[in-house]
């Protein structure tokens, strides 16, 4: 089966260099970071001597009955809980506060960082990998952040200054604290690997029934066509309890540290309780040390129990925060173009190439929409040609149509022009420019793109016609409209332009869809349109809508046509036939026609594309 | 909850031992400050080193039964809890199954999956927390007060002050902090959104240069998702030193007041020793409950969306003896109309309409014209609103349902490859199904010509959904699997738009040669249907006109616009 997903790393490969990165994200709050850390230790030691207290206070009791001292003591006791709580409400909300402003940083840099890699990155790792690390990943850094890194210094403190009390009460009995510290630390490791071991493995029988049911649910309709629902859920009952195996295993084990820990403690307890009586009983230590010591065999098991239950969750937190420093650390779009666009000359709106020369001075080329491609080579992958010497051209104006079957190139080609993806070998020149030299955002700001799988945004329908041109008015961005023939249909939508749309257009029909990114092209007023004509799916009537409203849209610009209508094709300046990353054939209809080639036969319906 | 409580049965033992060894572990919890206030008053008072290492043994034998008894409670918990979420998802998915078109229609996939996975899951976790917490944290408390009422009664009245100061002031967190995490996930929604918007669409993102102006729009969602979550945890946050300034009062008001007893000589140290400690006892444990509230409320949304799905009944029901025998393939449609549950306007209006057994129907219109709805109503996936559907003669509805759709292969327009192998997908048609029976559907499909050429043959891999085939292909495989049914009526809703013509004629052609087999197809393309006996077309809702190619020319003005508007035609894909 090919259910066999990639595992989630659960650890962290370099652990140190990932915590030195993540602590560099607090330079920006010192304060926050090094006041926090300042009152939660503070609270900790307020902690240790609130139980400290009970010593003396105790001694008073069964000793001297010095009515004073007692009053003292207690008056002591209340001063330092009240220190303990407001030092561990401003150290735990100097914590929040930095755990939110530093997740609320790593988002901000992990979406920016995700506008600048370049359009392979994209194709190379699946959305949903990426959707995972900037949910799951940075949700699980932010828990670990907002609690594990006070409660591992709570911990420390802790049990450091527990210690030092303990050992100014009594060394002895230390001893047998730190012995029965040694039985926890081994349970807790030795549980801990088996939990470790259970929860991957339930894990992984998870990820196996998530995707089974995702599959069985989205075909849940053939499922019934079929009448396999029996065979179906017999097949569901074995995995069901393969799972419920695996996940009480892993509850299990990661349950039973609780009364393990917590019962470890009692024995504690009560060693505590037997061999400080006898020193009592000997005479070496008071009444109030065992009360003392009583408090602290509970609060130094505690953080064992504490860090022991984050430890996992610190791991995963590490291990995402890896993740999420390896998107961060990924080569953004480089952009080494010198030609820029000026505007308030002689060229097409306007525009002209500013181009630097080497003495200095500049020189401008108006904007024409000239584009010619010369020897260009290009594959995706490193050795594996997609393209083979392609050589091009289109003047401007003119409409050059792609014919070929899936993969043969065509998206490839136009991918080219606006530099989502680098060639290999050749030029492409625009208006006599190499477009490797023509700043990015000029170039691309100088193209539209209409697609197939039409991509919209929350937003109302007039936002997303702005999309196209951000300063676009109102009025223009109802002549877009009318001109791609969608001023029809909004008109009718209920709130007209303003109404709103869910994210990707759910609300609308795909023929809809399309029309709205007709529009959206037109309002950017392009010299070089790419359009990737829809196939079927939608009905006759809209189709005509939208092969007219990219009629009017092409009109008196250079455009290249991912072509599946012939209507399209026969009227363009040249037809390229591509196969295999090769123009097999060249030439207008009539001309290609007549070659009675590949153009021929897919015309007369002869082959299959595919 | 009361609904899915029965499905607890096969692992009953389990949830009840699982609370009694839980009660076991909190007796011995409780035991052991009582016994240690022993040592102190009576083994220190008097001297007697016996009597400490006695009681000291005991301690630590009492802490021993206690983990056992936690360790085995871990255990049980696990097997109910996740014991009765297996039960609950195979329960849930079976319901899936019975489910009808309609039902379908209802939930999207997604939810689906979210019920079947996340939602069992969380019942399982909030089960054995129920199972355990719920038990141990009363009980503790309980037990503890005993103990500290035994000892002393009236120090033991601080508990009446302190107890309800902390429920309230847990209550009053809750309550504030509810509505404020229930904003933060909708800020959460909002953040992931764009994320997900941005990631599918960054093409178009590109292209139109318009990435500062997205991370303009992400800053804003990200601004207002960590303030709301600093509000929210800023509540939070006030617990812990609130708990703890209780926790630590309620000891000092002990020490003031009991300390004075001690003095009286009306209370032995040890004992004040012990009430410390099941101060700490009492305390956490109504940390414990309300902790275990807000698990609750977790589990209780699940179980709520679970029971959606298990409330839904199919409506379409099997009569009491229904037929089993389909004797051929003749299809009637008497004044049909149907609407969409829930939908106020027809889909279907008054349709009309005979086949005989063997004949060549062809279906064409725009969309939403309601070819599919048709052709659905055949092997009933849906119920028709008015009017009767006729199989050989006798109404769909008498038929036993399975048989039914035996004899009706039905290749749906979004149709799914499952994982496995290509034997494995054309089993789902006929199980257990030879290679040669399979081969011969897959030459029927014309797709053995690329079967036969993949070097391992029929055990060639089918990825998820067909994804290692292309569009044509996978149309051809999945006709193959109705095919293999050996069906009397055989309806392609839509299923040949990605084959080549020359392929698709020769489809047709087999479905000709399998004789008495009646065939309706669904095509946007007219070359697809051109040949059939008959053609339909439909309008809106309704059969606009029928008849052969040469006289729907004649007389529809539809069919006539779609056969112009395809001389123009389309050059693939």
């Amino acid at each position: 089966m090919s259910n066999q997903k990639q595992k989630l790393q659960l650890r962290p490969t370099n652990p140190k260099e990932t915590l030195i990165r993540l602590f560099s994200y607090f330079k920006f709050n010192k304060s926050l970071f090094f006041g926090g850390i300042l009152f939660i230790i503070l609270a900790s030691i307020a902690e240790i001597g609130t139980n400290s207290m009970l010593s003396p206070i105790i001694d008073t009791l069964v000793g001297n009955h010095d009515k004073s001292l007692f009053i003292k003591y207690i008056l002591i006791m209340v001063a330092l809980v009240i220190i303990v709580a407001l030092s561990q409400y401003i150290g735990n909300l100097s914590m929040a506060r930095l755990a939110q402003r530093t997740i609320h940083k790593i988002r901000e840099d992990m979406f920016s960082h995700m506008e600048k890699l370049p359009i392979p990155y994209f194709d190379r790792h699946p959305h949903g990998e990426l959707m995972s690390t900037f949910t799951n990943d940075v949700d699980m850094l932010n828990q670990s952040l907002e609690q594990s890194v006070s409660q591992v210094i709570i911990s420390f403190v802790t049990v450091v200054g527990t210690f030092i009390m303990m050992l100014y009460i009594s060394p002895l009995l230390t001893g047998i604290v730190v012995l029965m510290l040694g039985v926890m630390l081994f349970s807790v490791k030795f549980i801990g690997q088996r939990s470790a071991k259970n929860f991957r493995n339930q894990q992984s029988q998870l990820a196996d029934m998530n995707g089974y049911i995702e599959e069985m649910m989205t075909g849940q309709k053939v499922v019934k066509v079929f009448n396999y629902e029996d065979r179906a859920i017999d097949d569901f009952k074995n995995k069901n309890e393969e799972l419920r195996k695996a996940s009480t295993n892993a509850a299990t084990f990661g349950v039973m540290l609780m009364p393990i820990m917590g019962n470890l403690s009692y024995i504690l307890y009560g060693l505590v309780a037997m061999v400080g009586a006898y020193f009592v009983i000997q005479g070496s230590i008071s009444v109030g040390n065992i009360a003392a010591f009583l408090q602290f065999t509970r609060s130094v098991s505690r953080p064992i129990t504490m860090v022991s239950n984050q430890l996992n969750t610190l791991f995963a937190a590490l291990a995402g925060a890896e993740r999420i420093f390896k998107i961060l650390d990924e080569d953004e779009e480089i952009d080494e173009g010198d030609v820029e666009l000026v505007s308030d000359c002689t060229g097409k709106n306007g525009l002209c190439w500013r181009v630097p020369r080497d003495n200095g001075e500049y020189e401008e080329i108006p904007l024409n929409g000239d584009i010619t491609f010369e020897n260009v080579d290009f594959g995706y992958v490193p050795g594996q040609r997609i393209l083979k010497n392609i050589n091009l051209y289109a003047k401007p104006g003119q409409k050059i149509a792609f014919v070929g079957s899936t993969g043969a190139g065509k998206t490839t080609i136009t991918n080219l022009i606006n530099r989502f993806y680098e060639i290999n070998e050749g030029t492409i020149y625009y208006d006599g420019i190499d477009i490797r030299r023509i700043k990015k955002y000029d170039l691309r700001s100088t193209m539209s793109i209409v697609l197939q799988d039409v991509h919209l945004f929350e937003g109302t329908v007039a936002e997303n016609i702005r999309y196209g041109r951000l300063d676009a008015t109102d009025e223009e961005v109802k002549e877009a409209a009318k001109l791609a023939n969608a001023h029809y249909f909004i008109k009718h939508l209920p709130q007209g332009y303003d109404t709103i749309l869910t994210t990707d257009g759910g609300n609308l029909s795909q023929g809809e869809r399309q029309l709205l990114s007709i529009a959206r092209a037109a309002v950017a007023n392009p010299t070089i349109l790419i359009l990737d004509e829809a196939t079927s799916s939608v009905d006759t009537r809209t189709e005509k809508l939208i092969s007219e409203g990219m009629d009017k849209l092409m009109n008196g610009r250079t455009t290249f046509v991912i072509a599946h209508r012939l209507s399209t094709v026969r009227d363009s300046n040249a037809i390229m036939v591509l196969e295999k990353g090769e123009i097999i054939e060249r030439g207008d209809h009539e001309v290609l026609m007549e070659q009675k080639g590949r153009y021929f036969a897919l015309n007369t319906g002869v082959i299959e594309l595919e | 909850m009361n609904k899915l409580l029965p499905h607890m049965k096969k692992y009953t033992a389990f949830a009840i031992l699982c609370p009694i060894l839980m009660i076991l572990e909190v007796l011995a919890d409780v035991a052991i400050p009582y016994l240690m206030s022993k040592i102190v008053d009576i083994g220190i008072a008097n001297r007697d080193i016996d009597y400490v290492i006695k009681i000291g043994v005991i301690m630590v034998l009492a802490s021993i039964l206690g983990m056992v008894f936690g360790i085995l409670s871990a255990y049980a918990g696990a097997r109910a809890g996740f014991g009765f979420a297996s039960e609950i998802r195979l329960e849930t998915f079976k319901k899936v199954q019975s489910f009808s078109f309609a039902n379908l229609d209802n939930f999207t996939v997604s939810s689906l999956i979210t019920r079947l996975t996340n939602d069992c899951n969380t019942i399982g976790q909030v089960t054995m927390m129920s199972l355990r917490m719920a038990i141990r944290a009363p009980f503790m408390m309980i037990f503890a007060l005993i103990m500290s009422f035994t000892i002393n009664a009236s120090l033991a009245r601080v508990f009446m002050v302190s107890i309800p100061l902390t429920a309230a002031i847990i209550a009053l967190v809750l309550t504030k902090a509810r509505p404020l995490f229930m904003k933060l996930q909708t800020r959460v929604d909002r953040v992931n959104a764009i994320i997900k918007e941005n990631l599918t669409a960054i093409g178009v993102v590109k292209s139109f240069n318009r990435q500062k102006h997205e991370e303009f729009r992400f800053k804003e969602r990200n601004d207002s998702l960590r303030d709301t979550a600093l509000k929210a945890i800023s509540i939070i946050i006030f617990v812990m030193p609130v708990l703890n300034l209780i926790i630590y009062g309620t000891i000092i008001a002990v020490l003031w007041f009991g300390g004075q007893q001690v003095v009286l000589g009306t209370m032995g140290s040890g004992e004040l020793i012990s009430f410390v400690t099941y101060i700490t006892q009492v305390m956490m444990s109504l940390m414990m409950i309300s902790m275990f509230f807000m698990q609750l409320l977790r589990g209780i949304a699940s179980k709520d969306r679970i029971l959606e799905v298990w409330n839904t009944d199919s409506e379409i029901k099997e009569i009491e003896q229904p037929i089993t025998e389909i004797k051929n393939g003749s299809i009637s449609f008497d004044n049909v109309s149907f609407k969409y549950p829930g939908s106020k306007e027809y889909t279907l209006k008054n349709i009309n309409f005979e086949v005989n057994s063997g004949e060549i129907i062809g279906i064409i219109g725009s969309t939403g014209s309601s070819k599919s709805t048709l052709v659905q109503l055949i092997p009933r996936l849906y119920d028709t609103t008015e009017g009767k559907v006729k199989v050989s003669g006798i109404d769909v509805k008498e038929y036993d349902i399975e048989g039914l759709r035996d004899h009706v292969a039905f290749v749906l327009q979004k149709n799914t490859l499952f994982s496995g192998t290509i034997r494995e997908n054309m089993q789902w048609g006929n199980e257990g199904a030879s290679d040669d029976l399979i081969i011969n559907a897959l030459k029927q499909a014309q797709a053995w010509e690329f079967v036969s050429k993949y070097e391992d043959g029929l055990d060639h891999i089918v990825e998820q959904g067909g994804s290692n085939f292309s569009g044509g292909q996978r149309q051809r495989l999945t006709i193959a699997r109705a095919l293999m049914k050996n069906p009397n009526i055989i309806v392609l809703d839509d299923s040949t738009s990605a084959v080549d013509m020359t392929t698709d004629a020769r489809i047709q052609q087999a479905f000709r040669d399998l004789g008495d087999v009646t065939t309706i197809i669904i095509a946007q393309r007219i070359s697809s249907i051109q040949h059939a006996d008959r053609i339909l077309v439909m309008h809106e809702g309704e059969i606009e006109s029928s008849g052969s190619h040469e006289t729907l020319l004649e007389i529809s003005p539809i069919y006539r616009e779609i056969y112009e508007s395809q001389e123009k035609g389309v050059i693939g894909e």
